[in-house]
């Protein structure tokens, strides 16, 4: 007790302490260094201390070589000693040696005139060259919407972003392909008539005009009539003449063939999953038992055989006569496939909106179609977007596998160009490789880029 | 004097609740509750926790399912009905505990959703309506900013101006000051001081015993899911009836 006393506890601050700058070697490039790389290794107090602080720096420095000598080495192959030009047209007498039957006098690395020569071919596949602008234009026009969508100050988006996921695909598909589809008239008016009478039937319903139950699945009702309006009409779009010459999808190959399989499964892929999610999650036994059956069957099943089975078994179970494109049932297999993995990265996003996000809005009188559509989806989507670029970069090299049935993306056409002997080098294959790796990897980067910004855009609270 | 005393309530019934019984599971948690609020009543409900102060209010805009019983608010019978609930919701505005605010809506857009979208009211009035009322609850400059940027008892505050849109017959309050620091609860309790004196139907589960004497014109007190005791706070302070009262009171009061 008497200590307690003898103590001054008391204290008044008579000035305010200094504000001042932090020390010179905490910030900037000096500071940094510091604390991340000599933090490790310049501590000497102890003999232990000694040892671990000498590890480090043999670890960092010996992983620095490494580093190094593979980035020296790539250097080297694709441009020190590779070949650039082709002057006198020897083809694979300019990539290899005297002692191979070329020119070269040493070993060469990279073999660009074999990726010059072949480019064509890389991009448009076996596309007929005299209609080649058709695929630029289609090209063209995408490369200008995303820009246009990503640029925030660009005019008119809403009605880009409209065009980009409406007319765009019809008229990229009729460019490609060049309408003239034979579709019968009747498959066609049916999809038409049946779309229109869901349609009608679900809008009349919502306004409790076709009982209870059309009342409460009304909304479903629509998109399923909606769904069934826009194939009778993308068929109705295809069947026009528009005096362009018929290419069939056959001929579709490379980089082409690589974006039209990816573009579908992404933009398919995403309303698809959302609505999956949903339904797993519906108060309503049917919904949920569908959803899920569906998620757990396609997830269920190698993406392998899922293409197999739409472009072998499934001509077995149509009706005989029934000519179904092979492209298109490798991208129904795509998409269809893809969705059930957006289906479970969404329901992942709902399940991290809190319960009162959906009290909130019912007090206010919300139901339940707003609650989703303006309160939660916006939060779910927003935490999720990793997730959901994840899967799209997941699905970008997974249409690789199509090579497996017959149709050549731009892995799988790079590939056919090996067996070309006048293009044989000894580094061909792998030149080609890594213009595949390249232009692979520059899309998913693209794309990885593109989702931390939209994070950052769309981050609402205070920044760190 | 207790202010309170002074405020008008009128006859008109706006609450009906009649033998109404609720079960969580095999868990009676609300049991025999009978309760008539009238236009212009502060009703305050305390009581410990897990006693169903909250269910109850819960049960009156439908977040709860009642099993048995009746309930009518404004006139209109709560049931199974998704037409009565939306219109009973349309009328009755809710504050919660956790605010329970849209993060991704700025303060404004937080306030003119349900206007817009169930009211079907033009934006352009919706905004005047939202401004008029952050400026009742004193934040209109924050009107553009996020919820995630504002202290806890703003946020508080635009859940009651969100509230306030709707031009709500009745306002329930769940706990709107429980999970606010100190500092932050006068300047709430007093957006709702204020609410209480222009008339508000209002019904708050709050354990702030001075904003129960300064406004309310009857306190209600729960245990177990029931009603035990109800009176004007006058008596309900000074002199409880139920020993439970007493003992909630001198736990509450004690220290």
């Amino acid at each position: 007790m008497t200590n307690q006393t003898s103590r001054d506890i008391a204290y008044l601050r008579t000035e305010d302490a200094p504000v001042l700058p932090p020390p010179v070697d905490s910030i900037g490039l000096i500071g940094w260094f510091k604390k991340n790389i000599l933090s490790s290794m310049n501590d000497f107090s102890s003999f232990g201390a000694a040892v671990s602080s000498v590890f480090y720096a043999v670890l960092t420095f010996g992983l620095l070589y490494i580093g190094l000598s593979l980035l020296w080495g790539l250097f080297d192959f694709t441009v020190l000693s590779a070949v650039f030009n082709d002057p006198e047209g020897l083809k694979r007498g300019v990539c290899t040696t005297v002692a191979q039957g070329g020119v070269a006098e040493n070993a060469v690395g990279a073999c660009w005139p074999y990726v010059k020569a072949k480019w064509q071919l890389f991009v448009y596949g076996r596309y007929p060259a005299e209609e080649l602008w058709r695929v630029d234009l289609v090209f063209i026009m995408l490369a200008v919407g995303i820009l246009w969508l990503i640029w925030e100050k660009a005019p008119f988006r809403k009605w880009v972003g409209l065009f980009m996921l409406t007319a765009y695909p019809v008229i990229a598909l009729i460019l490609l392909g060049g309408g003239k589809a034979d579709y019968e008239q009747s498959t066609v008016g049916f999809f038409l008539i049946a779309g229109a009478l869901f349609y009608l039937a679900g809008v009349l319903g919502l306004r409790d005009k076709l009982g209870e139950v059309l009342l409460a699945f009304g909304g479903g009702v629509k998109v399923f009539g909606i769904a069934l309006l826009v194939i009778g009409l993308v068929m109705l779009f295809l069947s026009f003449d528009y005096g362009l010459e018929k290419v069939a999808t056959d001929r579709w190959g490379g980089l082409m063939l690589t974006l039209v399989v990816a573009l579908t499964g992404i933009v398919a892929s995403l309303p698809i999953g959302i609505v999956l999610a949903l339904g797993r999650r519906s108060k309503l036994p049917l919904f949920r038992v569908l959803s899920v059956a569906y998620i757990e069957f396609w997830r269920g099943v190698p993406l392998i055989s899922v293409l197999f089975m739409s472009s072998v078994m499934l001509p077995l179970f149509l009706p005989e006569g029934t000519d179904f494109d092979k492209l298109l049932r490798a991208l129904i297999g795509v998409a269809l496939f893809s969705s059930a993995y957006m289906a479970e990265v969404v329901r992942g996003g709902l399940q991290a909106i809190s319960k009162g996000q959906y009290e909130g809005a019912q007090a206010l009188g919300l139901n339940a179609n707003q609650t989703n559509k303006m309160i939660i989806l916006p939060q779910a989507l927003k935490i999720v977007i990793p997730g959901i670029v994840n899967t799209f970069i997941g699905l970008f090299k997974d249409t690789t596998l199509v090579l497996i049935i017959g149709l050549f993306d731009l892995l799988g056409i790079i590939q056919n160009t090996f067996a070309d002997a006048n293009w044989a080098t000894p580094t061909t294959s792998m030149t080609g490789y890594l213009v595949a790796g390249f232009i692979f990897w520059l899309f998913c980067f693209g794309m990885s880029r593109y989702s931390i910004f939209l994070e950052d855009k769309l981050h609402t609270g205070h920044k760190r | 004097m207790n202010t309170a005393e002074q405020m008008n309530v009128s006859d008109e019934l706006m609450i009906h609740i009649k033998d109404m019984q609720k079960w969580y599971g095999s868990f009676h948690v609300l049991r025999d509750i009978n309760l008539d609020v009238y236009k212009g009543e502060r009703i305050v409900v305390c009581g410990p926790s897990g006693s169903g102060k909250s269910t109850l209010i819960r049960c009156l805009n439908r977040l709860e399912e009642h099993q048995q019983g009746l309930i009518e608010v404004n006139g209109v019978e709560l049931t199974d009905d998704l037409k009565n609930i939306d219109a009973i919701r349309r009328e009755v505005g809710m504050v919660f505990q956790h605010f329970n605010l849209f993060p991704h809506l700025t303060v404004l857009e937080n306030c003119t959703l349900a206007p817009i979208w169930v009211r079907k009211m033009p934006k352009k009035d919706a905004e005047e309506i939202a401004m008029k009322y952050l400026e009742r609850v004193k934040i209109p400059e924050q009107a553009l900013k996020y919820p995630g940027q504002l202290s806890g008892g703003q946020q508080q505050r635009v859940a009651i101006a969100r509230a306030l849109c709707m031009s709500p017959e009745i306002m329930l309050f769940d706990e709107p000051t429980s999970a606010l620091d100190p500092e932050m609860i006068k300047e709430v309790l007093d957006v709702m001081i204020e609410l209480a004196h222009e008339g508000m139907t209002m019904i708050c589960v709050t354990h702030e015993m001075g904003f129960a004497k300064e406004v309310a014109n009857r306190v209600i007190f729960m245990d177990a899911g029931q009603i035990i005791e109800q009176n004007d706070p006058t008596n309900f302070f000074e002199n409880p009836q139920s020993e439970r009262t007493q003992l909630f009171l001198s736990q509450i009061l004690g220290h």
